[in-house]
């Protein structure tokens, strides 16, 4: 891989939940790298901290949960110049001035729950003057009094420019009479329309990245579809890299050209699509996609993962996932922390099957 | 031209398409009929009394007559001897000595009538401070110097009560208008700000209402009255006042709005707000506060009378505004001897006044706080 579309690269990323109870850690060592341009999706189950470290990437992790561990490197590009300087996110003040620019002008997020994503008092339309008013603003040409060659300074959008940005926003992303549904309240719009909506907000400032955190979820699949589509469509035409998480294996398959398996707070396979899909190394990820249910397999039981996902409190020795592994070699999963490997060309595991221990 | 109809009804269309929260509240409002009242007698009790107080009172604040703590006359449309009259009039006044109370009073002398007049010339004045008038809504036209009309008496200095109560009811209302939006501002900023960082800038924003919560009203209220210099001039005196009610009554308010916060600030599009940049300034008062407000204008509302009814009580305990500066909680200071109910009962007047004002204000604001839940069945 080429170092200077390196994006973002999760280094031994730990995030951790100082409960009552005792200490969560809901990311513990992962590891994550998304280039420019580039679609990755990341998938696993309901708590393996999927959410959390797109979470930590905008620096935006909820209260009692903090990073104790590892970076989050940023290459940001100067747009006018096209330097590129290295941010370490986790380093900064979660609400200063650099981190806000971040958040939405260079990376955009949208939501799950396109229901309640929208504050209630707001038109669709305020939501994207808002968004554009914090982040774009419009080159100005301004001649320098002893300089000959031009400088360039940049102003806040207008709101009459403002407006019109929003509404072709939302003709972008194929809501219907844009120009009227701009002054629409969120109680007005469907469950779909109220996602496009979150996607023209987030895609607006044209951020470099968008992390998509289970975006279709709560849509029904004919929606879940067109959302996905104009999700590609306009991807290819800012040429934005997307963090896709999700937990459904087909929708990834279609979106994502890289996928990162997590289990437990932990990346455990990382691949291009078509390897992952036809040719999974880690036991985790087989038995991931083993579960699919397949059509045209009748009277067949849906297999599923044994066991139940460990306490966080009381996390196994060893491998992690050693418990419910099919493939469990006693002596060595429960004593040895398996580390990333790559098995193939360009497809890693972290599984003691492909280590020589 | 068929475009263009065509246009224009779509038009009508797009308007029914997009109902903002406001319409749908001012919709269900009107339907209620009490609610509807309440504030058309507000609307019209602030615009009369506090705008054109001047040209409704048919006499200036401390303008005195020769008729000191006369009741209040009648108005007639039959003389003594049965003649009727379009024109309504009023009996002149008679001093006279009543033997049995050993003590002056006036009594109507039938020989003498006073036409009443709409838009007569009066004393002049100076409305909102800067137009020049002396028309006034009603009042007696006649060559005679002596001729007055005192539809609900006078007090002891020979002073119009209807004036006097028209005048009061101008600082009255306003305190309790002015103290509310105080109270608003306090209450909802701190209220925010509390719900919103929670932890140690909560617990402070709490413990500090409860404080003044747990502290006795009456001796609170006299220790800051108190603390009001003497030499000030009475507008001081009466912002300062609005400034104590404020202060004292903000920590309900506040309370209610950090609980609001508190369930608003869990939900999505908080989050969404802040992966779009957005700071925490922004997100407390552009996001979460106007999410409280439907709520915090119905409490506002229905705590305006309370505020009033302060005032009231903190000027009859002559510990609010004092003289020269009048209210109704100053006349009803008047009133408030065992002299005045037995001579001049007259002077109160202000008491339906003030229970007008605080009926309509409750009545507005019970339908305020249907209507604000446009989405509810009812």
């Amino acid at each position: 891989m080429e170092d200077g579309n390196k994006f973002i690269e999760v280094r031994d990323l730990h995030v951790e939940f100082d409960v009552r109870a005792g200490i969560i850690k809901a990311v513990d060592g992962m590891w994550l790298e998304i280039n420019r341009g580039q679609t990755v999706g990341v998938i696993g189950e309901s708590g393996c901290g999927k959410s959390v470290t797109a979470r930590a990437i905008m620096n935006m992790v909820p209260k009692p949960g903090k990073i104790s561990g590892g970076e989050i490197l940023y290459h940001r590009k100067n747009k006018d110049t096209g330097e590129v300087t290295t941010i370490d996110i986790t380093k900064l003040d979660p609400d200063g001035e650099v981190i806000r620019q971040i958040r939405g002008g260079e990376i955009g997020m949208i939501f799950q729950e396109p229901m309640s994503s929208l504050t209630p008092v707001y038109t669709a339309g305020t939501h994207i003057y808002e968004a554009v008013s914090l982040h774009r603003l419009v080159p100005v040409k301004k001649v320098g009094d002893q300089m000959v060659e031009t400088i360039m300074t940049y102003r806040k959008v207008t709101k009459q420019e403002a407006r019109e940005i929003a509404i072709d926003m939302l003709r972008r992303v194929g809501i219907p009479k844009p120009d009227q549904r701009v002054d629409s309240y969120p109680h007005q719009l469907s469950g779909g329309q109220r996602q496009r909506v979150m996607i023209a907000i987030a895609l607006s400032c044209e951020p470099e990245m968008l992390i998509a955190d289970e975006p279709t979820t709560a849509l029904d699949v004919s929606i879940e579809a067109q959302i996905l589509d104009v999700m590609r469509e306009l991807q290819h035409s800012v040429n934005m890299a997307i963090m896709f998480i999700t937990h459904n294996l087909g929708v990834i398959a279609e979106m994502a050209e890289e996928i990162v398996v997590m289990y437990m707070g932990k990346q455990v396979e990382r691949a291009k699509v078509v390897d992952l899909f036809y040719d999974p190394k880690h036991p985790y990820t087989q038995a991931l996609l083993r579960s699919i249910p397949k059509i045209g397999k009748r009277g067949e039981r849906l297999a599923t993962i044994e066991g139940m996902v460990p306490d966080p409190f009381h996390l196994p020795t060893g491998c992690v996932f050693h418990p419910r592994c099919p493939m469990f070699m006693p002596g060595k999963c429960d004593r040895i922390v398996p580390t990333n490997k790559e098995v193939a060309s360009n497809h890693w595991a972290s599984c003691l099957l492909y280590e020589e221990v | 031209m068929a475009a263009a109809t065509l246009d224009s009804s779509q038009k009508g269309k797009q308007k029914q398409v997009s109902q903002s929260y406001w319409s749908l509240v001012w919709w269900k409002f009107r339907k209620n009929r009490i609610a509807v009242i309440g504030g058309f007698i507000l609307l019209v009790m602030y615009v009369l009394i506090c705008i054109f107080a001047e040209f409704i009172a048919p006499y200036d604040l401390e303008h005195k007559t020769n008729y000191p703590e006369a009741r209040p006359q009648t108005i007639r449309f039959l003389d003594s001897e049965g003649n009727f009259s379009i024109r309504p009039f009023v009996y002149g006044l008679e001093k006279k000595i009543d033997d049995k109370l050993r003590k002056r009073v006036f009594v109507e002398n039938p020989q003498v009538k006073y036409p009443i007049h709409f838009f007569v010339k009066g004393d002049p004045y100076k409305l909102l401070g800067f137009i020049p008038g002396d028309i006034h809504l009603f009042g007696v036209q006649s060559d005679n110097p002596e001729a007055y009309i005192f539809i609900m008496g006078t007090d002891s200095n020979g002073r119009d009560f209807f004036s006097r109560i028209i005048f009061g009811g101008r600082l009255s209302m306003l305190i309790g208008l002015l103290g509310q939006f105080l109270t608003i501002i306090f209450g909802s900023i701190l209220g925010a700000i509390s719900g919103y960082y929670g932890g140690a800038v909560d617990m402070f924003v709490q413990r500090f209402t409860e404080f003044l919560s747990a502290f006795p009203d009456i001796p609170l209220f006299m220790a800051l009255a108190a603390a009001i210099p003497k030499f000030w001039s009475p507008i001081a005196v009466y912002f300062m006042l609005t400034i104590i009610l404020a202060f004292v009554r903000w920590g309900g308010l506040a309370r209610q709005v950090r609980g609001l916060i508190l369930s608003l600030r869990e939900r999505e599009y908080v989050l969404a707000a802040r992966s779009a940049g957005a700071s925490d300034s922004r997100i407390m008062f552009r996001h979460l506060l106007p999410g409280t407000m439907s709520h915090v204008i119905v409490i506002a509302t229905l705590s305006i009378p309370g505020m009033i009814l302060s005032e009231t009580a903190l000027s009859w305990l002559g510990l609010g505004l004092r003289p020269p500066l009048t209210s109704w909680g100053v006349l009803l200071q008047e009133a408030g001897t065992v002299y005045a109910i037995r001579f001049t009962p007259w002077q109160l007047w202000t008491v339906v006044f003030i229970l007008i004002t605080i009926m309509a204000y409750n009545m507005l604001g019970d339908g305020l706080r249907d209507a604000m839940d446009p989405y509810s069945a009812r």
